[in-house]
């Protein structure tokens, strides 16, 4: 049980060692997923089954899928055709595919009957809901307004605007910023409103 | 960094058998995927809008 325990663990630093190492982005992101699942395994060896599920799907489903979406979505840095030419090789996949296999293994070790948390027993979904119900009720609802704001802030934030003209600020051209005369809170307006 | 201070509560609350690294975790992720959304949202408005994502290009700020 141990020996899953610190191979899960060396996956996870090897995985993220070569992400910090990849020249090419998609490749580095392929291992942060590898480096992710690596986590989500370890969480299960210390009896956390509950929070091992939701690092699988939360943060290597949706959070790194997100990082994915964009990457391919921007084509960052190069020509479409070349990157696609690039991304399709069989080869990227080896070093992902080998580490994986590794958790493969494992998973299947672990999930055929050997007792999840090192023998110190296992805090399961049931504990961590009631938990989440009752003394932490607060920091549910914080989340659920933090999920809103990032929301609208995210949605915002990817707008397309369309073509509008642009409202020149008198302090963005070196004529405008000498026409004021370091009078910026009347700039815009009709001089003669001064009174000094 | 997230996922590491996640980690470092999880292996906490499994030393102390509490389910309140869990909870910790749970609020970790959802702060992890808020961040996300909005930064990934900035990184495509920067693409739109100076067309290139090198931070010493889109660098505007005098001095």
């Amino acid at each position: 049980m141990e020996a899953t325990f610190y191979i899960a663990g060396g996956i996870a630093v090897i995985s993220t060692a070569l992400m910090l190492t990849r020249l090419n982005l998609v490749h580095a992101l392929l291992y942060l997923i590898v480096s992710l699942l690596a986590v989500s395994v370890v969480f299960f060896t210390l009896g956390a089954p509950f929070v091992a599920a939701l690092e699988a799907i939360v943060y290597a489903g949706a959070i790194m899928v997100l990082f994915l979406f964009v990457v391919m979505m921007l084509n960052l840095g190069r020509h479409a055709a070349e990157t696609e030419r690039q991304w399709l090789t069989p080869g990227i996949w080896t070093g992902p595919v080998i580490l994986a296999g590794i958790l493969i293994v494992e998973v299947v070790y672990l999930a055929r009957g050997a007792s999840a948390g090192l023998g110190t027993g296992a805090t399961g979904p049931k504990a961590v809901g009631i938990a989440l119900f009752g003394p932490y009720m607060i920091g549910v609802e914080l989340a659920s307004m933090l999920l809103l704001a990032g929301l609208v802030g995210a949605y915002h934030l990817g707008l397309r605007k369309t073509e509008k003209p642009e409202i020149q600020h008198d302090t963005a051209t070196d004529e405008g910023r000498a026409a004021i005369g370091g009078e910026l809170v009347l700039a815009g307006t009709d001089r003669s409103a001064r009174t000094t | 960094m997230l996922n590491a201070a996640g980690l470092a509560f999880v292996v906490a609350g499994s030393r102390w058998q509490q389910a309140d690294a869990q909870v910790m975790f749970v609020f970790i992720l959802a702060m992890a995927a808020a961040e996300v959304a909005v930064g990934l949202a900035l990184v495509v408005q920067i693409y739109h809008r100076f067309k290139s994502l090198d931070v010493d290009a889109i660098s505007e700020m005098r001095g």
